[in-house]
């Protein structure tokens, strides 16, 4: 299994944590995973919203210290 | 020995960093202490935000161009030679026709590139304004609109975040301006679940919209594109039919940096503060080709290569570090043909935008002149 991709989008205002998401994913085979780091407590729903309306798999939503960790694998 | 100091890439901030080198060191250089090569890809320097006025003809071609050599300084060793292999561990650049360039410190700034073709169909159907040959077969389809539905579909990732709802202003604008407005449907598309990436952008994006009868449709990234039957799809499942496309295609990373192996995607892992690449202390890497989770957009070139010249002058001059990129972004925001307004952040201050005004308008004007001054590094 290939390394899990780690984004750091905490503080990060544009294009923000689902945008670098979605171009994380383009670049990633089936399988993969992708974990978005955010400071924006919207990515707790955006994210798992957007990933079920493609079709894509949510690992793990966890908050941590200030900000939150979204696990999500790129599943076609 | 002189230092040498090698920059890769001839777009605004790799020539931004060449000229305010050459400012701040111009004893070193004289002196001999210090040498500053740019590989560039062009004979000619291209002003990017410009191509958003060509499809609506608001700008004549020549005023996008400047010759690269008479915008770089005379100090800079400037060819016309685009690096083919960075190599980090060896400290050298090989370049296309075979030239080998060993450095001191490296500044990678090969930018992005538009990507329409990782889309099936896109190339064939999709008007864009990305790069001038699109811009003017844009502006060709526009003149030859007569109504209809048009869809401005917007994908991840993409440079310059404010051209999307700039060119649906300007395009309504355009489209009434011409008496079509009455015949003609706009559908504006983006990806992420509202009408722009900055919030505050957005939750004023969208009753100005539904003042004037722009359609929108969120979580929408594009899957592929039909020519025939002349609809767009979704990853999300949804079918949109179009008389016109314009899409902002997704966007990737020069060639020469996968070819590398210096990033996915043509982006360069970058530490965000002092824009070094990460697991080098004299390779910084700034513009388009960071992976920093920033806008990619001219302003930020600007500041981050600002931020390049003052460390390294401050290293050459001083053995010491001088500051670290505090994340600025400035964009203008063109709402209409008229009106315009501005956007500002950085890692710690959100952004606020204001109310439009045709004061601002003017002085994006103004700055499409001004941009010359940025490039030399002057302002």
């Amino acid at each position: 299994m290939s390394e899990r991709q780690i984004i750091d989008a905490r503080g990060a205002f544009c294009p923000g944590p689902l945008m670098e998401l979605i171009a994380a994913l383009k670049l990633s085979a089936v399988g993969e995973e992708v974990e978005v780091l955010s400071s924006d407590k919207g990515s707790v729903t955006d994210i798992p919203e957007w990933v079920k309306k493609v079709g894509h798999t949510l690992v793990t939503t966890t908050e941590k210290e200030g900000y939150w960790s979204v696990v999500v694998r790129k599943a076609k | 020995m002189a230092k040498n100091i090698l920059i890769v890439g001839g777009g605004l901030s790799g020539t931004i960093v060449a000229n305010g080198l050459c400012r701040q060191l111009s004893k070193e250089l004289r002196d001999g202490k210090v040498g500053i090569t740019l590989l560039g890809t062009s004979d000619q320097h291209l002003y990017q935000p410009g191509l958003l006025y060509v499809p609506f003809g608001r700008i004549r071609e020549a005023e996008l161009f400047r010759d690269q050599r008479k915008v770089l300084d005379r100090r800079v060793n400037f060819f016309i030679d685009p690096a083919r292999n960075i190599d980090v561990d060896a400290g050298q650049v090989t370049t296309q026709s075979g030239k080998m360039h060993r450095y001191d410190y490296l500044v990678i700034a090969t930018g992005s590139r538009i990507m329409p073709q990782t889309i099936p169909g896109m190339a064939e159907a999709a008007h864009w304004f990305y790069d001038l040959d699109g811009a003017r077969k844009m502006r060709d389809a526009l003149s030859a609109f007569e109504g209809g539905k048009i869809v401005v579909n917007v994908n991840a990732p993409h440079k310059c975040p404010v051209a999307p709802l700039e060119i649906t202003f300007m395009l309504y604008d355009y489209l009434k301006g011409r008496g079509l407005w009455e015949k003609s449907e706009i559908t504006y598309t983006y990806p992420i679940g509202r009408l722009h990436a900055l919030e505050p952008v957005a939750l004023w994006a969208k009753p100005e919209f539904d003042k004037i009868g722009v359609k929108y449709e969120t979580f929408f990234n594009c899957k592929e594109v039909d020519p025939a039957a002349r609809t767009i799809s979704s990853e999300e499942g949804v079918s949109l039919p179009f008389d016109m496309l314009i899409t902002i295609p997704p966007h990737q990373g020069a060639e020469v940096i996968g070819d590398s192996n210096l990033g996915k995607g043509g982006w360069v892992p970058t530490n965000p503060k002092t824009l070094h690449r990460e697991g080098s202390t004299n390779v910084f890497v700034v513009g388009d080709t960071t992976n920093i989770p920033i806008s990619k957009a001219g302003s930020t070139a600007h500041f981050e290569a600002d931020t390049v010249i003052d460390n390294l002058v401050s290293l050459v001059q001083e053995d010491r570090w001088a500051r670290d990129y505090d994340g600025k972004v400035f964009c203008f925001v063109e709402t209409g043909m008229n009106s315009g307004t501005y956007v500002w952040f950085n890692y710690t201050t959100p952004p606020n935008p204001g109310p439009p005004s045709q004061m601002i308008h003017w002085f994006k004007l103004a700055y499409n002149r001004l941009y010359w001054l940025s490039a030399r590094g002057l302002l």
